[in-house]
Parts: structure tokens; C-alpha cells; sequence
């Protein structure tokens, strides 16, 4: 074997062994297995081309389509009704038009209703993902854990309509309680959280079940409390699974738009609604494009932030 | 203030039950102040559950519990004066050694700095000074448990509970460790419940022995009683090796009860009750010996079946007239003859001394 093909090939350090400084194992980041030393770093080496069919996939379906995105986001929208034409080029007027006051307000309203979205998730998912690991025998949790993920079998368009009948006010459940809320951020809000709240709860009760309760005993035996051994100990060896579950909900809560739509009545304009408006109704896809680069953008911007302060507060792994 | 207890833990028929099990029968058990008390038992014998009982993290079924003067029934583990070394020692492993030692003290409001030179000072009982800034799963296993010690003992509690804490060492370690937990215990003055299904540690650690089986303690006796005078065939068993012979009680006469057993009679030295009927009668294999003929009390010709060496002893077992066979360990170079060339199929002479016998209840 020839060294230097190996040292100049673009992508064998892909492929080649992992990194000198492995993460530790989820488990011991859970803290399951504190006496668990670090494995070795020595995998099996596979040829690089193998990457190939996983390249590939990447290129067409991420690069290209973001490539595109971009391309119409900087391109200009033509000035003619006769049909969709574009000059393509390099304009920034589009992202311009994106920060100016009408759709600022847009981007405040989704994130302040996706993060509000988030918390309540946390609040009703934190405590069921924890009775399922804690509280449910051992037999039943399969069974629970296929109850929490069944809503996932039909059309999320039908789930968020059945809360629409739900909800009116005029209907036959929330008429009769006399609740009226249907239409309001607080019916957008029941929407996002029933809809994500299977993706928060399947992580964070995977890191629960491999949460070493033993460890809740330690603290309680020197002398914590319930509620102190909660925070100091099982808090921060589940937070990797609870910082899943909030990102994996808070993005695409961020980029809804059937739950505003529907539950929210057009009233709550979500940017997603935007951009839909502009591919479909406005058909302005450069504009549109435009605003879904800037909303990608913000969010990586969030999911940063949030990561490196989570991380931040308790330092695992090194 | 009351006049204190010469018991730190008291057992009133205390009973636990796991829905049809019975992990706890109706025990009684009194731990003295300042002693080391091990609990020994075969796996499922209801050890852990009764250490478990004393920290606080099972109620009892039925029966009650004394910690001091109070009754701890119903008391949570955060509200009682004792602290627990596990079995996989649960150290926190987001938190420094030294945050480890020190979260007890936490927990109690003692103030940082105090904090941090009490959690010094446990560590280096344990010796394990320059290791406060690891995490625990940079130590060793054996460093790990040094941790997981003086984070209970920097508590200062009544009493130190420990649940097989040498379980995951080898048998080096395992062997200082022992050493240096009873050294540690001496130095503290604190009250150990130690529990362990190794019986040479709990001979080698213990003031007294708590031998324990289906949930009952079998004899608690200091360790030399316990292997000299086992109160049943199972302790007997249990403590050590053992030849039993089933006999029948001929006669009792100036403290020596003449039995009948398979392969003649023996004299086992009484005490106490005289027995009769159908009884055990023990005999440790070191207290046999090879003698050179039968001329004596005590001795009974056999055939070498196994020659073991076991490096400084030999173990032998030999079988007598009528098909029972003793075993006896012997010292490779002492007083007896010529155990070092003996073969099986040998014919030898074996004796034992006339306090050796022990009678044990059928
Ligand atoms: N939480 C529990 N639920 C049900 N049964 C239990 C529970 N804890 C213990 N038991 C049962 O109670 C009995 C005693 O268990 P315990 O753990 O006290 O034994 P042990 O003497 O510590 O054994 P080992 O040496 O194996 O640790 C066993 O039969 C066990 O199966
Ligand atoms: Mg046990």
C-alpha cells in the first residue's frame, strides 16, 4: 500500500480511524456505568469508497437543494405576470426585504409562540417520560412506549384538524365546557405541544432508562433530599437527553405552519406560513427563498447558543 | 440528654417481604456501639435487605427498627445518621472526587471552605491525597473505592454500612483493602455493618458474625466462637470445611457424649445440654492428623482417595471401612509422617484430638 495516495485522497479522513480522543460512550455520559474506562479507538478501517453510496445521498438531497435555495434567493424576481422568471444573479434586495419591520414581527411572533411551544413540552414531557421510566413495570413499558408513539400513524393534517373539532367553541367538547379558545395563540399552542410531544418524550426517556439510580440513592443516603438529589444528580446525567428532545422540537416548531393555519385561524402569521405564501400563493420564490435562508440561519444561530451554554453549565466527557 | 445506648442498631422482629417473598424473617439483631459487625450469608439470604432497612431505603414489612434510641420506621434515608459504602460505590460521575466526598457535607449547609478541608481530610485517611480534581471514572477501581469510602466516613455517621465493598476488586486488592478498612474502622471509632459473602473477610474484619440464611441470622457469635463452635451444620458448612458424620447419641458421661456413627463411635467433649437421639457430629479438617498406627483414642484407619496440594497444606481425603470418607488438611513439612509421599490408595491412620468433635444439632 502506497502511503502518499493515502495522505493526499480528499476523503479518506473520513473513513479513517475515529478521532485519538473518542467521546465517551453515551452510557457514561449518562452516568449508567461510572466504572467504565474509556474503550479503545482502534475500529475496523473500511475502505473509503464505501462512503460513497452516504455521499451521494447527501449531495442530491442537502447540498443541491440548499445550493438551489440560495441561487433563487439571490436571484431577482421578474416583473411580469406571464410566468415564473427569474434572473439569476446576485442580489441581496430580497434579504433585505426579510428584515424589514412587517416580517420581524413575524420571526419574533414564531419564536416567542415555538419556544413557548418548547416549555410547555418540557412541562407535560419531562414528567411523563419519567413515571414511563421510573414508575411503569418493566412489562408495561413497551407497551406504554408504543402508546406514546401511535398518534405518529396518522396524518398529522388529521390529528391537527381533529383538535380544530376539538377546540371550537361551537363543537361538541370544548361548546359544552364552554371554553372558546380556538383560533387564539392558546389553541396554537395545544396544537405544537401534542404534536411534538412524542419526539421530546422518546429521548428523554431513553436517557432516563439508562440513568443509574443508584446514584439517586448515593445522594439521598449523604443526605439530599428528593427534590436536591432531582437536580444535582439526575437533572444534569439526563440533560444530553432533555437538550434532544428541546431541539428536536424547537426547530420545527420554529418552522410550522399547518398548526398556525389551522388551529391559530391565519391570525398568527408563522413564518413558515410566509415562505409557503411566497412559493405558493405569492409564487415570489426568490423572496421565499430568501426567508427560509434567513430562518435557517437564525435557527442554527439558537441551536448554538443553546448547546454551548447547556454545555457550558456541566462539563462532561473531558 | 438520655443516657445513651450501648447499641447503635437494634432489630425487634423486624420481617420484609417483596410480595410473596420473604427477604427478612422475623429478625432480632443488636449491633453494638463502636464494633464491626459483618453480615455473611449465601446470595439471597436478605443481607442487602436488611442494610437496606438501615438506610432508610426499605420499610419494614412488619417489626421495628432502632437507630440509637429513635425508632427509624418511616424515617427517609436524607434524615438518618448513617451512611452507605455501595456495592458499585454510586459515585457521581459529573462531580470532581473531591465534589464527591464534599456533597454530604453539602447537603448539611456546611460552609465551602470548611467543606473542602473535611473532604481533604477523608481523603487522606484513605490515602488518597492528589487525586481531588479526577473524575471518577479516571481512577481506578480500587481508588474508586477509597472515594466512595470517605465520602461516607467524612459524614461522621453512627453508623457505616457497606454492601460487599471489596466485591469488585481482585484478590490482592481485596486482601489490602480488608487490612486497610479494619485499620480505617480502628482509626475512626465508628460502628461498621458490613456485609459480605466471603467468609475469610468477615473472619479476618469482624468483631462478630452474623451468619444469616432464608432471611434469619443462624448463630452471631465473634469470629473464633462461630468457627469453633458453630451452632448448626449449616454454620459449620458455611465457616470453613467441615466432616460431619451422623450419629446417635450411646451415652453421656463426665462431659463426653459417646456417639455411634457409620464407622465406629466417637467422643465429642459437651457443654451445656446433653444431648440425645439422632445427632451431627463436626470435625474440622485441620484438627485431623496421620498418625503412624491406631494405639490411642480417637483414631481410625483409611485409604487415600485424593491428594491435594494447597501450597504450604496438603488436603487428603480419605476413606474409612465403611465407605464414609474424612478429609484432613495437614502441613506439608510438620509432625506428621511422611504426608508429603503419600498416593492415593495408601493406607494411612488418621486421629484427632479429643476437643475437636463437635456436636451439632440434626
Ligand atoms: N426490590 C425487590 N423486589 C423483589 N424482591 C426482592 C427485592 N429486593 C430483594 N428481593 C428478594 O429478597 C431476597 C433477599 O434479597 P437480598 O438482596 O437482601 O439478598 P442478599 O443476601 O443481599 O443476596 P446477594 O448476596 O446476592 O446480594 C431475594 O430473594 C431477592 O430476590
Ligand atoms: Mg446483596
Amino acid at each position: 500500500m502506497s502511503t502518499p495516495d493515502l495522505q493526499t485522497g480528499p476523503d479518506v479522513s473520513t473513513t479513517s480511524a475515529p478521532s485519538p480522543t473518542p467521546p465517551p460512550p453515551a452510557a457514561a455520559v449518562g452516568g449508567a456505568k461510572p466504572r467504565r474506562r474509556g474503550g479503545k479507538a482502534t475500529g475496523p478501517r473500511y475502505p473509503a469508497w464505501l462512503a460513497a453510496p452516504l455521499l451521494t445521498y447527501y449531495l442530491v438531497i442537502f447540498v443541491a437543494p440548499l445550493l438551489l435555495l440560495v441561487a433563487f434567493a439571490l436571484a431577482t424576481q421578474a416583473d411580469s405576470f406571464a410566468g415564473e422568471q427569474y434572473a439569476f444573479g446576485f442580489n441581496l434586495s430580497n434579504f433585505e426585504a426579510v428584515f424589514d419591520g412587517l416580517y420581524l414581527d413575524v420571526f419574533v411572533q414564531t419564536f416567542l409562540l415555538a419556544a413557548g411551544g418548547t416549555l410547555a413540552t418540557v412541562l407535560v414531557g419531562f414528567p411523563l417520560a419519567y413515571w414511563m421510566a421510573r414508575h411503569v413495570s418493566s412489562k408495561r413499558k413497551m407497551l406504554v412506549v408504543l402508546l406514546v408513539m401511535i398518534p405518529f400513524w396518522t396524518s398529522f393534517l388529521i390529528r391537527t384538524f381533529a383538535w380544530k373539532l376539538i377546540l371550537d367553541g361551537n363543537g361538541a367538547f370544548a361548546g359544552a365546557l364552554g371554553i372558546d379558545i380556538l383560533y387564539t395563540w392558546k389553541a396554537i399552542l395545544i396544537g405544537l405541544v401534542y404534536g411534538y410531544l412524542p419526539l421530546f418524550v422518546l429521548p428523554v426517556y431513553a436517557s432516563l432508562e439508562r440513568m443509574d439510580w443508584t446514584l439517586v440513592d448515593g445522594a439521598k443516603d449523604l443526605g439530599a433530599t428528593p427534590w436536591r438529589a432531582f437536580r444535582q444528580i439526575t437533572l444534569p446525567l439526563t440533560r444530553p437527553g432533555i437538550m434532544a428532545g428541546t431541539l428536536l422540537v424547537f426547530i420545527p416548531m420554529a418552522g410550522e405552519y399547518v398548526i398556525p393555519q389551522m388551529l391559530g385561524g391565519g391570525r398568527f402569521l408563522f413564518i413558515g406560513s410566509v415562505i409557503q405564501g411566497q412559493f405558493i400563493g405569492a409564487s415570489n420564490w426568490p423572496f421565499g427563498s430568501a426567508v427560509s435562508i434567513a430562518l435557517m440561519l437564525i435557527l442554527s444561530a439558537f441551536v448554538v447558543l443553546y448547546v454551548v451554554s447547556a454545555l457550558k453549565e456541566e462539563q462532561f466527557g473531558e | 440528654m438520655s443516657v445513651e445506648t450501648e447499641f447503635d442498631v437494634r432489630f425487634r422482629g423486624v420481617t420484609k417481604r417483596f410480595g410473596g417473598v420473604v427477604a427478612v424473617d422475623d429478625l432480632d439483631l443488636d449491633v453494638r456501639k463502636g464494633e464491626f459487625l459483618s453480615l455473611l450469608g449465601s446470595s439471597g439470604c436478605g443481607k442487602t435487605t436488611s442494610l437496606r432497612m438501615i438506610a432508610g431505603f426499605e420499610q419494614p414489612t412488619s417489626g421495628s427498627i432502632l437507630i440509637g434510641d429513635d425508632d427509624a420506621v418511616g424515617v427517609p434515608p436524607y434524615r438518618r445518621d448513617v451512611n452507605t459504602v455501595f456495592q458499585h460505590y454510586a459515585l457521581f460521575p459529573h462531580m470532581t472526587v473531591l465534589d464527591n466526598v464534599a456533597y454530604g457535607l453539602k447537603q448539611r449547609g456546611v460552609e465551602k471552605a470548611e467543606r473542602r478541608k473535611r473532604a481533604q481530610a477523608a481523603l487522606d485517611l484513605v490515602h488518597l491525597e492528589g487525586r481531588e480534581g479526577r473524575k471518577p471514572r479516571e481512577l481506578s477501581g480500587g481508588q474508586q473505592q477509597r472515594v466512595a469510602l470517605a465520602r461516607a466516613l467524612v459524614m461522621e455517621p453512627r453508623v457505616l454500612l457497606l454492601d460487599e465493598p471489596l466485591g469488585a476488586l481482585d484478590q490482592q486488592l481485596r486482601k489490602d483493602m480488608q487490612v486497610e478498612l479494619k485499620r480505617i474502622q480502628q482509626e475512626v471509632g465508628i460502628t461498621f455493618v458490613y456485609v459480605t459473602h466471603d467468609q475469610g473477610e468477615a473472619m479476618s474484619m469482624s468483631d462478630r458474625i452474623a451468619v444469616m440464611c432464608n432471611g434469619k441470622i443462624e448463630q452471631l457469635d465473634a469470629p473464633e466462637v462461630v468457627y469453633d463452635r458453630p451452632s448448626s451444620a449449616f454454620v459449620a458448612g458455611f465457616i470453613g470445611e467441615m466432616n460431619t458424620m451422623a450419629g446417635t447419641v450411646r451415652g453421656v458421661s463426665g462431659g463426653v457424649a459417646t456417639i455411634d456413627v457409620a464407622s465406629g463411635t466417637v467422643a465429642a467433649p459437651v457443654d451445656g445440654v446433653h444431648p440425645s437421639g439422632d445427632v451431627l457430629v463436626g470435625i474440622r479438617p485441620e484438627k485431623v492428623r496421620v498418625v503412624a498406627d491406631l494405639d490411642g483414642p480417637n483414631r481410625v484407619a483409611a485409604t487415600v482417595v485424593t491428594r491435594l496440594q494447597l501450597g504450604s497444606q496438603i488436603q487428603l481425603v480419605a476413606e474409612m471401612a465403611d465407605g464414609t470418607t474424612l478429609t484432613a488438611v495437614v502441613p506439608r513439612a510438620g509432625t506428621d509422617a511422611d504426608v508429603d509421599d503419600l498416593v492415593p490408595g495408601d493406607h494411612i491412620h488418621l486421629s484427632w484430638s479429643a476437643s475437636a468433635p463437635i456436636l451439632l444439632a440434626a
